[in-house]
């Protein structure tokens, strides 16, 4: 079935006169019907000092699948992924209102805990954002926030490991992060993250301050988190959204009567499918390169 | 016309002429200025501490250090006015820097800046800290001193310091937080810090070279008002040391003031010395903030 759409999608797209740039890695990945959800979206609006971002957002997230949220600049992909851990509540202005439910709990009901909840939901950030201190500190923060002093060294190898990084860095744990090159230190973020043990790891544009070389790195490792953890990753760059992802939402910014705009929500389904045979037209001229 | 075109220097059309002499002159003119406004600031400073250093040399010796004020000028010395500075001073650091850190972090990380209060409360502290050091002596004067009579003690004195500074030393505390970058504040609270977490493990000891380095600073001008001092203490012949922070006290620059007003020369040798012990002082303090804030350079 991969194999027959890929093809499908090849002649399409020589057709058009276009490059038929788009790889997809991991084709027996390529996942069946969601089944389930360890975020959901329910008719999720968020507005910023009353201006409204996005509204009417309705998505699934599934449970260790890589979901790629794509679409123009403003079009409030970051505004959906903010949304997931609550990193909006730190903007001052932002309103959300709809539901989102973390494992069907909504995550704005008083009686959840938000410190827990970000616990749980990591974020990667889109400039690597190291703190200045060690490699080891670093990602000893998140278990020592937790008042853990003890099998920290395990836990900062291992999560060093998972984030591939462990061999670089073994002889020199107590140098700052900021001797690390740019991609090292996109990877020392994610091991970071890691390092509190989250459920899911939202990704905001992680590899745009990266070069070619360290941003495939940073996507093979995202293959080997997604045994272990669900992935939200917003992208700009639609080869990688095709490229890591099980399934693709895809986001647009409309102009407004009032001459404003806002971030709606255009599709969202398997990444193959909305590669290959988007049931959009907006969705099928942005991937091929026509706007946006 | 042959004959013409060979006299003439290069012709070739894309040929990129040499300067003008003009332009130049022009710019040695304008560097030479700068470097006579420079030269202008650096002479006064030499010519004040060569002024300085070779009338109090002779007089910069143990005594100076050891004996207390008197009114033959060969028996005197400011061994009260230095311990005077080092309590006056030292009890302001220690007042102000708790007070100052903490008022800088509640502006720059709780203080919601659209509230009209909060804003209000940056903009006043902002004009304490241009308000001229006299007015802090008549406040500290009829409120410490007299109003809830604390007497001419080492307590009203560095009170009153800090009153001084600490307008100062909250706006390079909030400068130093605000260079923190927002990323660092992000990455930790999502990784599950509260924001007391994210404020005392990140921001704060990011912060610190900055906050160290503009309270050093404050407490540097700190060290040579006289103005203030001379309302609370008003006295400055100190036979004794501080003993605590009810005791009577008097500091380097009342101490100067005093010496320098008296007829005899020989009390304007000691005023020199005195000047010598204090600029040194100011020096040390300054070198030190210069030293850590090198040494904690930051890139993010």
């Amino acid at each position: 079935m991969y194999d027959a759409t890929t093809l499908n999608r090849g002649s399409e797209m020589s057709q058009a006169g276009r490059p038929a740039a788009v790889h997809l890695r991991h084709p027996e990945t390529t996942p069946g019907p969601l089944l389930e959800a360890v975020l959901s979206l329910d008719d999720v609006a968020v507005s910023y000092h009353g201006v409204p971002a996005i509204e009417n957002v309705h998505l699934d997230f599934g449970f260790r699948e890589i979901t790629a949220l794509i679409g123009p600049s403003g079009c409030g992909k970051s505004t959906v992924l903010r949304c997931l851990n609550r990193m909006n509540d730190l903007v001052p202005g932002a309103e959300v209102t709809g539901a989102v439910r973390y494992h069907g709990q909504d995550v704005h009901d008083p009686r959840v805990d938000v410190i827990e909840l970000r616990r749980r939901i990591g974020m990667v950030f889109q400039k690597p954002n190291p703190f200045p201190k060690s490699i080891y500190d670093n990602v000893a923060f998140g278990p020592r926030l937790k008042g853990r002093q003890s099998g920290l060294d395990d836990i900062v190898e291992e999560a060093l490991t998972r984030a591939a990084l462990w061999d670089e860095v073994k002889d020199k744990l107590k140098a700052s992060a900021f001797a690390l090159s740019g991609g090292q230190q996109q990877r020392l973020c994610i091991a970071r993250c890691i390092a509190v043990s989250p459920d899911v790891i939202l990704m905001d544009e992680p590899c745009s301050s990266l070069d070619p070389i360290a941003t495939s790195r940073i996507e093979d490792l995202m293959q080997d988190l997604k045994r272990e953890y669900s992935i939200v990753i917003v992208t700009h760059n639609m080869q990688q959204a095709a490229r890591v992802s099980d399934r693709t939402a895809f986001f647009t910014a409309e102009a407004l009567p009032n001459g404003g705009r806002i971030g709606r929500l255009v599709e969202y389904d398997v990444t193959a499918k909305i590669f290959s045979n988007p049931g959009e037209r907006r969705t099928e001229d942005y991937i091929t390169g026509r706007f946006g | 016309m042959s004959a013409s075109l060979a006299d003439a220097p290069v012709a070739e059309p894309n040929a990129i002429p040499p300067a003008p002499r003009a332009r130049a002159l022009k710019g040695l003119a304008f560097r030479s200025l700068l470097f006579l406004c420079l030269a202008f600031g650096l002479l006064a400073l030499a010519t004040l501490l060569y002024e300085i250093v070779s009338s109090g040399l002779p007089r910069l010796n143990a005594d100076l250090f050891q004996r207390f004020p008197s009114a033959n000028p060969r028996r005197a010395g400011a061994r009260s006015a230095i311990l005077g500075t080092v309590w006056v001073v030292g009890f302001t650091a220690l007042f102000t820097i708790p007070i100052g850190v903490a008022t800088a972090i509640y502006l720059e990380e709780y203080a919601d800046e659209r509230r009209w209060y909060n804003r209000a409360l940056a903009v006043n502290i902002q004009n304490l800290a241009a308000v001229p050091s006299i007015i802090y002596g008549i406040l500290a004067l009829g409120f410490l001193v007299r109003g809830i009579g604390l007497g001419p003690s080492v307590l009203a004195g560095s009170l009153a310091l800090t009153l001084l500074v600490l307008p100062v030393v909250i706006l390079a505390s909030r400068e130093a937080l605000r260079a923190v970058p927002n990323s660092i504040r992000q990455g930790a609270l999502a990784l599950g810090a509260t924001q007391w977490q994210t404020v005392s493990r990140q921001v704060l000891p990011a912060a610190f070279p900055g906050v160290v380095t503009g309270t050093i600073l404050a407490l540097s001008r700190a060290i040579g008002e006289a103005a203030p001092l001379l309302l609370v203490s008003g006295i400055t012949f100190i036979t004794f040391d501080p003993k605590g922070l009810g005791s009577a006290f008097t500091v380097l620059p009342l101490q100067i003031y005093n010496w320098v007003t008296r007829p005899q020369d020989e009390f304007r040798v000691l005023a020199a010395a005195a000047i010598i012990v204090l600029v040194g002082l100011l020096l040390v303090m300054n070198s030190v903030a210069i030293v850590l804030r090198n040494r904690h350079q930051k890139r993010w």
